[in-house]
Order: C-alpha cells, then structure tokens, then sequence
C-alpha cells in the first residue's frame, strides 16, 4: 500500500486555497519519488475543478461527481470512505478546516483509519509514519504515531505549506461514489452582515484588542488611541461574541484575514490558534501581554510583557494630535 | 427527552513547567484544570432548551475523566444541568479522541438523548474531532460548529447554522436524534449562583468504568485509539524579540516602530 490522496475542499463550487497547501504537504511527505500524489475532487461538477489542482506535485486528478453541490458531511464520508477502501493510499490529507471537522473524524472512527488532526509536519521514523501538532494551547509539540494502521488520514493546519508554483497535467480519472443518506440537507449561505463600514482585509496598520481589556467600558480608550495611532481597531474573537466591537471587526478563521497588514498590534490578546490564521503571517508583529507565556510572543516579531492600559498611555502621550 | 453535554476537564500549563520522564506529556503537577470553554456554551445551548421547552427535558452532562474531573461536572451541575456522569478507569489512560468518543457513544446508547453536544474542540489539544466520531460510533447524523440552533423537542429535526471560514454562515436542517459540535459565542454562559454551587456539590455524579457500559478492553487506551502519543517537548523559542525597560521605554520602542512601519497613516 503506497500513495498519498489529497482530499480537495471547495466551496460553493470555489477550490479553497488549503488543497494547493496539501498538494506541497504531500511532496514533504513522499516516501520515495515515485511515490503517487493523487487528488480528488468531490463536487456536484467536478470537472470544472480540474485546472485549479492541474499543478506540478500532482500525478493524478480524480474526480468524484457528488449530488449536492453544497457540503454535506455524510455523503463527503460515504465517498471518501469508498475512495480510500478502492485505492488504499498509505496516507490522505484534508485540510483542518471547518467543514473538515464536519466529517473526517467520523470517516477516520468508521474505517478505522490512522488519525491525526491540525498536523504541520509529517515525517518518518524508520517505517513508522510520525505527525507533529501542537498541544496546551501551542506551548508544547506533540509527536504522534500509528501503529498497525494501514491508511493515515491527517488533517492539515493551513498556512504552513507555500502552494507548488508549476502547472502539470496529471492523468484524470473517475470515481463513482455510493449513495449517501440524506440526513443533513444545507439550506443556504448566509453572508456576515456588514454592522460596519470598515473592510479589515484592506487596512495596513491595525491595533486589535483582546480579553486583556477587561471590559465593555475600556473599549473607548483602544478607540480612540487607535484613533491617534492612525490604526485601524480590531478584535480578537472574544470581544467580538461579547458585542464590544461589530463582528466585523473580528481578526482570526472565523472572522476577517488580515491581507493588508503591514504592522499589527496586539493588546491583550493570548494568541488562540484561531487568532493566529487570521494574522500571523503579518511582517510585523508586536504584541502587548501582561502574561509572558502567552503564545502570541511566539509567533511575534516583538513582544512587550506588561499591562496594556499603562503602555496605551503612556504610546498615547507620543500621538499628541 | 433529553440532551447529553460531552464536557472536558482541559489542561493548561503553569508558567513554568516540565515534561514527564517518559518524554509523553507534562508532569501533571504543572497542568492547571478547568472546565473547557466551548462546554460551557454547549451546556449553556442545553439549558436554555430545556427552560424554552413545554415539555419535560433533562440536562445531562458526562465527562470522561479521573476523578478531578468531578470538578468540571460540578460546575456543569452548577450552572443548571440535572445530572452528570463521569466514566474512567485507568484501562482508558492513552485514549485518544476516538476512543473518548467511543465512550461518550456507550453513554448515549443508555441516555438516549434526542441531542448531543461536544464543544467544537478542547482549549487544551483541540482535536476538534471527538463529537463527530461520537456520531460516526452512533450512527447519527452530525453538523459542527454550529453558532444558531432552532429545535424544539421531541421534533423530527432541527435547524442550525454553522460557523465556516470568514464568518460566512451556512444553514442546514439536520435529522434528530443528532451530535453538534458548538461554538463558542452561541449564547451568552451563564455564571453560577452561590446557591447553584453550593447545591452542586452536594448532588451526586454518576461513576462509571468502561466494562458497565459493555465495552471491552481493546476498545480503549491505545490500543482503542486511532493515534497514539511518541513524544512532547518544547519547541523551540518563537521569535518575539522582547522590548525591555520601564513602560515609558517600552512605550517609547513601540511608538518609533510605528512611527517606521505606519509612518505615513500616522
């Protein structure tokens, strides 16, 4: 048993930016050259999907015509699950995404597959398949193994592999996949409401606040430095479920992606995994904690251990306008 | 009808701490414990079903855990759930998510719940896959990360949306009985009252080792388990460069990097 099957994700007929991430993975984690790089496509038109993944890396596109065109995590496991049990690749990726945490836990447990989440690196020691995540909130490395099983299914953190820059034009081929129970039906996509006039992606200076703020009432005084600093405010997801700041505003997986940013500054933010999509690839960081073993220090280009409201004003006294 | 919580009693770390000799994980005399953020929204989404509800609902929370995890139940008791349940023994050291779920799926055979929940994931290793296996073992149809939920019980299904990428919300309608995983920022968590507490400790939590639920041997610790723990350690050092000094001096380091890097919007 050998190969390694890349599962694409797509939304709304879209491929999303991780199945290119997976397709580098993959190269990282071939055994031997010849080692095959296949991936599968699993949409209601799957041809339409093929020039996105026709890229060096990959040997072969699979395409798998599904009856939904929206996600629908069981006939994703009905197809997957089939795929696997035909081909019996060594190794399958996915990406640790949203609607990954839909099925593939369920499709690892039913088949009885090796099984790792929010892996960044994969590797091997002598025959034994290793996958390196985080654990305790980032601060340590967790290497894990698989003994005994035949196929690994591995969810891939984002952003940790650059997509493969070459075009290919792997061979293409077809899977039919079985019939799914129709248990969960999606209804329709909701756009996030736009509660405020500011567009986070585009701005190039932002000072984002988190928990450290305390509360609601010290929500004006970030404004309004902010205000001063010419930065634009964001928040980390807390202060946006409290209805602080407009969802809008909200920095991380599930809200905005800071694209534009040049300089970010944190203030009273831990640094959740799931802040972090959304910023750490900013080139520079500084980040403002009172807690010095917060993990956002280690994904910063500077760090201040200290409280946030002394240095806010004694930044403010260097903006006198 | 009723609604199982699957809570965990998650670890964090102390400022300063150090790997077991076994190189597996950390001293447990270095781990903080708490209940696990998204569980308290998931306990939370039960409770306000059953004070929405006409109908009689029970609220019962189970935590697969040795024996401090009665602390996390205790607060799930705390903050209005009926009953708790605890399974452990120490055949189950080495569990992974998997086989927790398996677990947690032998409780719901006997609870019969019309709803399950599981917080999207731990604080402490965020699997994020211990619901959805807990489905896969029941056979249930399951939808994660879900921040709006419209169910009424007893009924045929229910409405949710999940969270994806971006905030983008996607609303789908799922067959009952089903496992959610949920989000946080679902509802706003209540606080427990002094009262609740002190009437929390006093009510009783159900013990359970994996045998009394039919499981067998094999079912748990590693070698029920889909991935297996090699090694913990520290990685190396980020790279946050530290401005040291007094809050002036610090302050007066960040200004001049503003004044370099956003000059010109400043």
């Amino acid at each position: 048993m050998s190969g390694i099957l890349i599962i694409a994700e797509q939304r709304r007929g879209e491929l999303r930016p991780a199945t290119l991430e997976m397709v580098s993975a993959a190269q990282s984690a071939r055994r031997s050259a010849g080692e095959r790089v296949a991936v599968a496509l699993l949409a209601d038109e799957p041809q339409r999907l093929i020039p996105g993944v026709s890229v060096a890396g990959v040997d072969e596109i699979v395409t798998v015509q599904t009856a939904a065109r929206d996600f629908d995590p069981d006939a994703l496991e009905a197809a997957v699950g089939a795929l696997i049990e035909a081909r019996r690749p060594a190794l399958v990726l996915v990406p640790h995404s949203i609607d990954s945490f839909g099925y593939a836990a369920a499709l690892a447990a039913k088949g009885n597959y090796g099984f790792a989440t929010d892996v960044f690196r994969i590797g091997y020691e002598g025959d034994a398949l290793l996958a390196t995540r985080g654990g305790y909130g980032q601060k340590v490395n967790v290497e894990v193994d698989f003994p005994g099983r035949a196929v690994v299914v591995l969810a891939m953190r984002g952003n940790m592999f650059k997509p493969p820059e070459g075009r290919a034009t792997p061979a293409v081929s077809h899977f039919a996949a079985p019939p799914a129970r129709a248990r969960v039906t999606g209804l329709e996509f909701i756009e996030p409401t736009a509660s405020d006039d500011i567009d986070m992606t585009s701005a190039e200076f932002i000072l984002a606040i988190g928990r450290g703020i305390g509360e609601q009432a010290n929500v004006a005084r970030f404004q309004e430095l902010a205000r001063a600093l010419g930065a634009v405010l964001g928040c980390s997801r807390p202060i946006a479920d409290a209805g602080w700041l407009p969802k809008s505003r909200q920095i991380g997986q599930s809200g905005k992606t800071a694209s534009a940013c040049k300089l970010y500054v944190a203030m009273g933010i831990s640094g959740a995994i799931q802040h972090l999509a959304g910023m750490k690839h900013v080139s520079t960081i500084v980040a403002v904690n009172a807690d010095a073993g917060a993990s956002i220090f280690s994904i910063a280009t500077y760090g201040i251990v200290a409280d946030i409201f002394e240095i806010a004003d004694a930044l403010r006294a260097h903006f006198p306008h | 009808m009723k609604v199982l919580v699957a809570v965990k009693q998650v670890a964090s770390l102390d400022e300063d701490f150090e790997i077991r000799a076994d190189g597996k994980d950390v001293e447990a005399d270095f781990l903080l414990r708490d209940l696990n953020e998204w569980d308290d929204y998931s306990l939370e989404e039960a409770v306000k079903i059953r004070e929405a509800a006409t109908t009689p609902v029970e609220v019962v929370a189970v935590c697969i855990g040795p024996d401090d995890a009665d602390e996390a139940l205790r607060k799930c008791l705390a903050k209005g759930a009926d009953r708790a349940i605890r399974v452990w023994d120490d055949a189950m050291l080495g569990s992974d998510s998997i086989a927790i779920a398996r677990v947690i799926a032998a409780v719901a055979r006997r609870e019969q719940p019309g709803l399950l929940f599981a917080g999207v994931q731990s604080a402490d290793h965020a699997f994020a896959s211990t619901g959805i296996a807990v489905a896969a073992f029941l056979d249930w149809p399951h939808a994660a990360v879900i921040t709006q939920l419209a169910y009424t019980p007893g009924a045929a299904h229910a409405v949710v949306r999940r969270e994806l990428e971006g905030g983008v919300l996607h609303e789908m309608r799922i067959d009952c009985p089903a496992v959610l995983t949920i989000q946080l920022g679902i509802n706003t968590p209540r606080y427990a009252s002094l009262r609740s507490i002190k009437q929390a400790a006093a009510k009783p939590i159900e013990v359970l080792a994996h045998a009394d639920l039919g499981i067998a041997d094999s079912e748990v610790g590693e070698g029920g388990s889909l991935s297996r723990v090699r090694r913990m350690y520290v990685p190396e050092k980020g790279r946050a460069q530290m401005i040291e000094g007094s809050i002036e001096e610090q302050a007066a380091r960040l200004a001049q990097l503003i004044e370099e890097r956003a000059g010109g919007a400043a």
